[in-house]
């Protein structure tokens, strides 16, 4: 408490204040260390090793090969595994989430918050334990002995099949789906939907040309949110498809830490960082040509 | 939904006769939605439930027989000398990736606000790269660079003869990664949507730039450090995929421990840590969502979801 009144200070008019520019990269050192060290680095190590040779004992051993990759390519079942499910996965989480969102956003009334709260809290919960609960629900003692008994087959399993890894899938990711349809819901102009009534369009209809456009980039960014880390998936498939449902996850690490066969598994990797790229690149072109559209519409 | 009155001057013939119809096709839809949102609750929240009712079972024997109501379990659990360790770990770990965390990040998110553009824009890419990576491959990724630098044969304890290793060390750097750029991201979010007038005003009356900063930025700042502390501790307190990899000897975490029960056949007593877990993590969210929507609300509350939650809804929508 040093200052007095300005009057009393003959000091001239505030300059704005500038901040050092050492001060601002003192601020972000830290940050970019760690992303140089944890992020950038082992990246470039797994790039490296993709075209190197495995020593006998395993590990890497340097030289320059594509052989990892033509491997990869012949053994693209987990790839396909992990593809079909996450795409299955991604659609059935978009059906489900989209009238919750809807729901959420436009019925709920004061109860928003709540719901909100509710959708938020088994995201916050240990995705292991959320995992685990499955197998009990799924497993012989729980639902699998009722339907088994019900359809007449004996020894009747859902663990271990994909249908387990497929349910456990959607229900992991499924708040990732509603956040950004919620939002973007939330913001909507409801009067659209009444204008569009009002000019004599059906539900379906003004559903179609209203609602959904108007969704849709909420729905990309969800299908995006969910399909990238199911791609990657390792816990469910583990859990409740007992390793039998092989997928990407699975085959890294068979590859990685089983057979020790680090420039195979680092050509899988980058496989897998390709097509999060992919979807990344996907929706960054989709988000701007959306952009661009609409602008053109104002004019 | 309540549609307006029509306008009396429009004339709708062929509408009108078929509106008793639309109507009922409403109130199905409306019914329809109303069902399928309790369906996916009561979906979301039943593994939830069944983990914490049996973990009050009183079974001795197989997990799903219950038994009546009964805490030896917990008693079990929390007397068990491994747990305890475990629990201990997971503690250590969170506590030090969400400190680290939330300085780092909040520091970044303060200084990428003035720097320049050309820096801005890759780093931003890095921050989304880190959140957006498959957890096992980046786990996967330190591993080996961890076993190929500090590792046994490692380059830098081969240079310098100290193996590092692996351990608490490990665990908290992998893991600081993805919550760095969360807080990153939140504080940034919560920056953008700052009222610039306060620190103008500030300025205005000569007030330093690091008085400025502690006593208009930072507590305006405050909601969005606290969430990002609390998510960074619970996604390290509760983290399986990297600490899985890049764990060493003792510093397991329990997590680890769930996991290894699931794999050599569950007890009842996995229940009971797993409840804890969702105790330990819940109790820290909710009270955090709680204070924060009592300050939000003191200071002219909107009506929209604040807190934690508002704060992870809004980021991942935006």
């Amino acid at each position: 408490m040093t200052d007095v009144t300005p009057a009393a200070l003959p000091r001239p008019a505030p300059a704005p204040v500038r901040p050092s520019r050492l001060l601002t990269g003192l601020l972000i050192l830290p940050a970019g260390l760690w992303y140089l060290v944890l992020l950038v680095l082992p990246i470039a190590i797994v790039i490296l090793f993709s075209f190197g040779e495995r020593s006998p004992t395993g590990g890497y051993a340097g030289g320059f090969t594509v052989n990892n990759y033509a491997t990869a390519f012949k053994n693209a079942d987990p790839f396909l595994t992990s593809l079909s499910l996450s795409i299955t996965g991604t659609v059935l989480c978009l059906l489900i989430g989209l009238p919750l969102a809807y729901f959420i956003a436009t019925r709920a009334g004061r109860r928003k918050g709540l719901l909100i709260i509710l959708l938020v809290i088994p995201f916050w919960t240990s995705f292991l334990i959320r995992t685990y609960a499955w197998l009990m629900i799924l497993g012989p003692d729980g639902l699998a002995g009722p339907i088994g008994d019900l359809i007449g087959v004996q020894d009747f399993r859902i663990l271990g099949t994909e249908f387990a890894v497929q349910l456990g899938l959607v229900y992991g990711y499924l708040p990732l789906m509603v956040f950004p349809l919620y939002v973007t819901l939330e913001r909507m102009d409801r009067r659209l939907v009444e204008a569009s009534k009002d000019l004599g369009a059906g539900r379906l209809a003004t559903f179609r040309q209203v609602t959904f456009p108007i969704a849709l980039p909420g729905v990309v960014t969800g299908c995006m949110l969910v399909f990238i880390p199911m791609m990657g998936e390792y816990v469910i498939p583990q859990i409740l498809g007992y390793g039998r449902v092989f997928t990407v996850g699975n085959s890294l690490v068979l590859r990685f830490l089983e057979s020790r066969n680090w420039p195979a598994g680092s050509a899988q990797a980058v496989g897998l960082i390709l097509v999060m790229l992919l979807s990344v690149g996907f929706y960054v072109w989709f988000t701007n040509r959306g952009r661009r559209t609409r602008d053109q519409s104002v004019l | 939904m309540t549609a307006p009155a029509v306008p009396i001057s429009v004339d709708r013939p062929v509408r009108r006769g078929a509106r008793a119809g639309i109507d009922r096709v409403g109130l199905l839809v409306e019914a329809w939605l109303r069902a399928h949102t309790l369906v996916v609750y009561a979906f979301l929240y039943l593994p939830i439930v069944v983990v914490v009712v049996f973990s009050f079972n009183g079974t001795a024997r197989r997990v799903t027989n219950w038994e009546g109501f009964s805490l030896r379990w917990y008693e079990y659990v929390l007397d068990n000398r491994e747990v305890q360790r475990y629990l201990f770990n997971s503690f250590v770990v969170g506590v030090a990736t969400a400190i680290i965390a939330t300085v780092i990040g909040t520091m970044a998110a303060l200084g990428l606000q003035r720097a320049p553009r050309w820096f801005r824009i890759p780093f931003d890419a890095v921050t989304y790269v880190s959140i957006i990576i498959p957890e096992i491959v980046i786990a996967l990724a330190t591993l080996v660079f961890f076993a190929s630098t500090i590792g046994r044969d490692g380059v830098v304890t081969d240079i310098t003869g100290v193996e590092l290793g692996f351990g608490y060390h490990t665990i908290v750097s992998a893991l600081s990664l993805f919550n760095i750029s969360l807080v990153l991201l939140l504080v940034r979010a919560r920056l953008a949507g700052m009222d610039r007038t306060h620190v103008e005003a500030s300025f205005d009356l000569y007030g330093t730039p690091w008085r400025t900063f502690w006593q208009i930025t930072f507590p305006q700042l405050l909601p969005a450090i606290v969430s990002g502390f609390l998510l960074s501790f619970t996604f390290a307190f509760d983290d399986y995929v990297i600490t899985n990899f890049v764990n060493g000897r003792g510093t397991s975490t329990i997590p680890l421990y769930v996991f290894g029960q699931i794999r050599r056949g569950v007890t009842p007593a996995t229940n009971t840590v797993a409840a804890l877990m969702l105790l330990v993590t819940l109790t820290l969210l909710l009270g955090g969502q709680w204070l924060l929507t009592r300050n939000a609300r003191r200071g002219g509350g909107r009506d929209q979801v604040g807190g934690v939650a508002g704060i992870v809804t809004e980021q991942q929508g935006g």
